[in-house]
């Protein structure tokens, strides 16, 4: 069903659904996404700040950051050693008594744009400079786009954002002039460790399932898919995660819903609203006419 | 490995998902520790007294690989009996020499035979081999091997096959690493037991006959005043376990930038010719064949160094070198003594150095003790920078840190300073030479911009106009550069050398000129003309073979056909040793090249490192040598025997064996000698008042520096900064100098997060923002609570990006053997708040030193 986003779009006989998955689990934290990105795309410098937010100087995706690799650090209780001769007195004094009875756990990942299959951007831009491609990716057009702004609201992972200096909005676009002539887009040829992944989404999504199991047997239970669902609150991300964590701690919202999912209804209710003040009015009138 | 070679941390990332487990040792919790199974946190500095329990564990529980070691190692050879070990002497071997700081090596030798080293010091041997001559050139004639004993050239040493004998190497390794306990260990490097143990576990469980282990370290292993003997000690802990010469082991070094391989390969190390050829010392009336007869390993591949040398020298001066001017040896330029970076350095304060050359190099911010090197340039009468920023080494002179200070001004400083623009690899063809002995070609993708230039065309377009400006010489100084051969073709409007001619020269020709297709082709007399012996077949045929890029899908796992290793285009060194003594392999998971007895040759995946008929029984008739004189049984063909050294005999400045010594400047004491510090470290002479160290240990005043200091590279930029501090993309991902310390650091000290720090040394005081973290661990070292400092030491006061150099802070305490500063461990203090400005800056260094009660002597006992 979300394979047909491009068909509804109205492109005829569109290529298959492609997409990124993006596996947190063997991000290294390069950065070299978010490099390329920028080669690529010629994206300007947006800020020089040291943020204390562990490696993570980026901050979150933005205007003129269209790849954020997020860093968290985190301290984990220790593993359970299988170690026979440890005596678990002594190791749970450890846990007790100081910080260094912890782990650290040092979280990694590539945040992108989601291209959603319900994408609220899309549908309240006024201009048309936001489209969905044959690729069923979202893209907007800076020669088109005017500023306005709406998409920013819209967005329920606030990607989308307009730049200071030019008033226009600017996103991740799946490096669709590559996608054009069959490349993959920079940050994912640029990954030293297949953390970005990009293809027929169909396909990713096997291979996400795979992984998860593989990881959920490998005694990493907290794996878990992020936006792959199509029953979602967006119909399922045109770029979806694998996360070692809640959502939360990246930076994700727990449950995105398209902003315009109500819209329809809220139209009616103001329709009817609308409506009820004119019937009041009229009754008003009517009565002093009596 | 994550955090500096993230690239090549893809192939840790594809064995990880075939199953291998990672184990991340450093006192750091980095990227790489985020992806390994176990982090092992560990004081910066006792990596020796770690290994050495690793060593300890697989020998005392029997864990080593039985047959290996036997066969292939020289555990069972006896030593001398007038060797005496650190459990002898209290922390040093026999031969030390206290007036002249230094170890005559005489007693580390094998009971019986004179070995020489494959690599390392070798020219030391030269005085020994012909002590008897007052005159070297007499070493032609007759005892030029062996000293003080026995001397048996074409022999074999003395050996115990059942590794018994009270003198033999294992067991005299048995003995030298019985202290380096777990508890030692604990107590040393503050790595708990049970970490420790799991550690040695997970090791010795991956090691044998099926299985094999990697040791990958970045050269920050080598930054130490130990640091050739913390790469020993790997290897030792590697011949143990069987793990070298076989798929998935040996011990990786992992460079600090693209091509450093190549730059030792192909030198820029003052005391290296190409190939490891050792560049000869200055002694009266030396000629080629002394030289040879004195540096060459009789037995072994080094047996044929003559024809290397003299095949270089063909290189070199052509047809101006022929047998009767011993091919123009007298050409080459001779060692009066250690020229190393930081020599020259001094040499430049004392007037002697008067121009430096610095070619992608920012010593000013990268090298150790780093005002030690912009006092040094201000010296000079010149100095050329090529660079592709003004870095700080090209502007110490109008705004360095001693401009600020007061201690230099700038009308002062006599420096003519040359800013040359340089291209960058995408803007030239060449070829990196990676860890992996790989060579890979690259192409010019663009033209470099404006006056930008490679290092290839800036290098022969001098040579060319200052072979013009002599070409009317008559000076005999001047014939060297005169006779070279200088005759590459150039193109294009800039006047491009060709790279590719260059890598022919390299590969080497015959006599009629047709390219060499591998280094046996090499002749001594003159015949064969070659750059560098060991490149000799990347130009094979004619063809680029370091250009082939057939991919890794379409051949089979040893993808042979990628690039070109050097030697032979061998993937695996001395992979001999991955078939047992009999040419079978050692496990069939574990297959890499075997004896194929029924064609009579050595055959596998891989091309064979072993002369390729040469059968596992051959035994070397008596008086043979080179490469004739080893056995069938004999893989490592480099060496004079043979053999995997756990001990060696000669070559190291500081000792057959890594024993475990404390860094330059520490706060703790030796706990397993009595000796403190490496007896013969390289102190910088004359003293200077810059370079002053630090009370150690139980010395009054050492209590003034209590913490460790370490310093370390970001994924986001490139060493001293040159090539990503002026990046807008780089500089925006790590925007400015900052240091990392645990919370307990911060709360001992009252440092917040994001706030400033100040760190001191004796040498200098630099500031840095800081960072909280838990991946700053604090230990517990010798009972007491330890922090350590961590310091990423890209920054300098220029670029896009800035902030203070880390490197300020070191001392010029080297490695004796490779004269490389000790950056990664040394004893600092750290405060909150930002340094003083101007001259107050060096005030408040001064006051330190007079706390800790610092002079010229300190620190400087043997």
């Amino acid at each position: 069903m979300t394979d047909d986003v491009a068909r509804e779009a109205g492109h005829a006989d569109p290529p298959p659904r492609m997409g990124f998955f993006t596996d947190t689990s063997v991000c290294i934290g390069c950065k070299a996404c978010e490099v390329a990105c920028k080669e690529w795309n010629a994206i300007p410098e947006d800020g020089l700040e040291l943020t204390g937010m562990s490696y993570d100087n980026t901050q979150g995706l933005g205007a003129s950051t269209w790849r954020h690799v997020a860093f968290i650090e985190q301290r984990v209780p220790a593993a359970p050693g299988g170690h026979e001769d440890v005596d678990v007195f002594d190791a749970a004094r450890d846990l007790a008594g100081s910080p260094g009875g912890d782990q650290v756990r040092w979280l990694m990942s590539s945040d992108v744009c989601k291209h959603c299959t319900h994408a609220a951007c899309l549908d309240v831009c006024p201009t048309g400079s936001l489209f969905r491609t044959e690729f069923s990716t979202v893209v907007v057009q800076e020669d088109i786009c005017n500023g306005c702004g709406y998409c920013v609201s819209a967005c329920p992972y606030g990607v989308i954002e307009r730049r200071p200096d030019d008033g226009r909005a600017w996103k991740c676009t799946l490096c669709y002039d590559r996608l054009g002539v069959g490349m993959e887009p920079a940050c994912a040829k640029a990954c030293p460790t297949d953390s970005i992944q990009f293809g027929p989404l169909e396909e990713l999504r096997e291979r996400a399932a795979d992984r998860v199991a593989h990881l959920h047997a490998t005694g990493e239970g907290d794996a878990r898919l992020y936006g792959e669902d199509p029953q979602d609150g967006v119909g399922g991300d045109g770029a979806f995660f694998l996360l070692l964590d809640e959502p939360e701690v990246y930076g994700l919202p727990p449950d995105p819903v398209v902003t315009t999912r109500d819209l329809a209804g809220m139209w009616r209710h103001a329709a009817a609203a609308a409506a009820t003040l004119a019937a009041l009015a009229a009754a008003g009138f009517a009565g002093r006419s009596r | 490995m994550a955090e500096c070679h993230p690239v090549g941390f893809q192939w840790v990332m594809e064995a990880k998902a075939r199953g291998a487990k990672v184990i991340h040792v450093d006192p750091r919790f980095t990227r790489t520790s985020a992806m390994a199974d176990v982090h092992v946190p560990l004081r910066a500095g006792s990596d020796i007294a770690f290994l050495g329990g690793i060593i300890n564990h697989v020998l005392r529980t029997g864990a080593y690989f039985r047959e290996y070691v036997a066969a292939y190692t020289n555990g069972p050879v006896i030593l001398r009996e007038d060797f005496r070990d650190t459990e002898d002497l209290d922390g040093v071997f026999s031969g030390l020499d206290p007036e002249g700081r230094g170890y005559d090596p005489a007693t580390w030798q094998y009971q019986g035979v004179d070995v020489q080293a494959a690599s390392g010091q070798r020219d030391p041997q030269f005085d020994r081999r012909d002590a008897s001559a007052p005159d070297v050139s007499d070493a032609a004639h007759g005892e030029s091997h062996g000293s003080g004993g026995a001397t048996i050239p074409e022999g074999r040493p003395e050996s115990d096959e059942t590794m018994t004998h009270p003198r033999c190497v294992f067991q005299v390794l048995k003995r030298h690493y019985a202290r380096y306990t777990p508890e030692m260990v604990e107590r040393i490097c503050g790595v708990p037991q049970d970490v420790f143990r799991q550690v040695c576990d997970m090791v010795t469980e991956n090691s044998g006959r099926d299985r094999t282990t990697a040791l990958a370290y970045a050269v920050g292993w080598t930054q130490h005043t130990v640091g050739v003997q913390y790469i020993r000690a790997a290897s030792v802990l590697q011949s143990l376990l069987g793990n070298i010469g076989r798929p998935g082991g040996g011990i990786l070094a992992l460079r600090g930038h693209a091509s450093i391989q190549g730059s030792t390969d192909i030198p820029t190390l003052f005391n290296l010719l190409p190939g490891y050829i050792p560049m000869p010392y200055a002694h009266r009336d030396q000629r080629l064949d002394t030289f040879v007869r004195a540096d060459a390993a009789p037995k072994g591949y080094w047996g044929n160094m003559r024809a290397y040398l003299v095949s270089l020298l063909k290189a070199y001066w052509g047809d101006a070198a022929t047998a009767e001017n011993d091919f123009c040896f007298d050409y080459l330029p001779r060692l009066t003594g250690s020229h190393s970076t930081y020599e020259t350095v001094m040499a430049q304060l004392d007037g002697t150095c008067k121009g430096y050359f610095l070619m992608g190099e920012n010593p000013a911010v990268g090298s150790g003790n780093a005002k030690l090197q912009r006092l040094g340039m201000a010296a000079l009468d010149w100095l050329v920078v090529r660079d592709f920023s003004l870095i700080e080494s090209a502007t110490w002179w109008k705004d360095g840190p001693e401009i600020e200070t007061g201690e230099l001004r700038t009308e002062d400083i006599g420096t003519e300073v040359f800013f040359l623009p340089a291209a960058a690899h995408t803007e030239k063809d060449g070829s990196f030479t990676n860890t992996q002995r790989l060579l890979q070609w690259h192409h010019q993708a663009v033209r470099p911009p404006g006056e930008a230039r490679s290092d290839l065309w800036f290098t022969f377009h001098l040579g060319r106009i200052i072979r013009e400006k002599l070409a009317a010489s008559t000076d005999p100084m001047d014939r060297p550069l005169l006779d070279l051969t200088w005759d590459y073709p150039t193109s294009g409007e800039l006047a491009e050398p060709d790279a590719e001619a260059v890598l022919a020269e390299i590969n080497g020709r015959d006599a009629d000129g047709n390219p060499l297709s591998g280094y046996d082709q090499l002749a001594d007399d003159g015949s064969t003309s070659c750059g560098c012996w060991i490149y000799c077949g990347v130009h094979a045929e004619g063809v680029n073979q370091a250009d082939r890029r057939r991919p890794g899908g379409e051949q089979d796992w040893v993808a042979a056909e990628w690039g070109w290793a050097w030697p032979a285009n061998r993937r695996v060194l001395y992979n001999r040793a991955s078939a047992d003594p009999e040419g079978r392999p050692w496990s069939e998971r574990k297959a890499l090249v075997w004896w194929d007895a029924e064609r009579g040759e050595w055959t596998g995946h891989d091309v064979p490192d072993f002369q390729k008929g040469k059968a596992p029984g051959h035994r070397p008739p008596e008086g043979a040598s080179g490469p004739e004189a080893l056995s069938g049984t004999d893989p490592f063909i480099m060496q004079d025997d043979g053999k995997a050294w756990l001990y060696v005999p000669s070559g190291l400045t500081d000792g057959p064996l890594p024993t475990h010594y404390e860094p330059q400047d520490s706060p703790f004491p030796n706990l397993l000698y009595g000796r403190q510090r490496n007896p013969v470290r390289h102190l910088l002479r004359p003293p200077h008042p810059d370079n002053r160290y630090q009370p150690s240990g139980g010395e009054p005043g050492s209590e003034v520096f209590p913490y460790v200091a370490t310093t370390y590279r970001l994924t986001e930029h490139h060493t001293a900064g040159g090539m990503s501090r002026w990046q807008p993309y780089l500089a925006e991902l790590q925007p400015e100098f900052f240091c990392e310390v645990s919370p307990e650091l911060a709360a001992e000290r009252g440092l917040e997060h994001t706030g400033w720090a100040t760190i001191v040394s004796a040498r200098a005081v630099i500031e840095a923002r800081v960072l909280v973290t838990d991946r700053m661990p604090s230990l517990t070292v010798h009972g007491r609570r330890l922090h350590q400092v961590g310091l990423p030491y890209h920054w300098g006061p220029n670029g896009y990006s800035t902030g203070d150099a880390a490197n300020e802070l070191l001392h010029l305490s080297l490695d004796p053997n490779t004269h490389i500063q000790e950056a990664k461990a040394l004893a600092v203090d750290i405060r909150p708040g930002r340094r003083p400005r101007g001259p107050a800056a060096p005030e408040l260094v001064r006051r330190y030193r007079r706390r800790a009660g610092i002079d010229e002597e300190t620190g400087t006992a043997m």
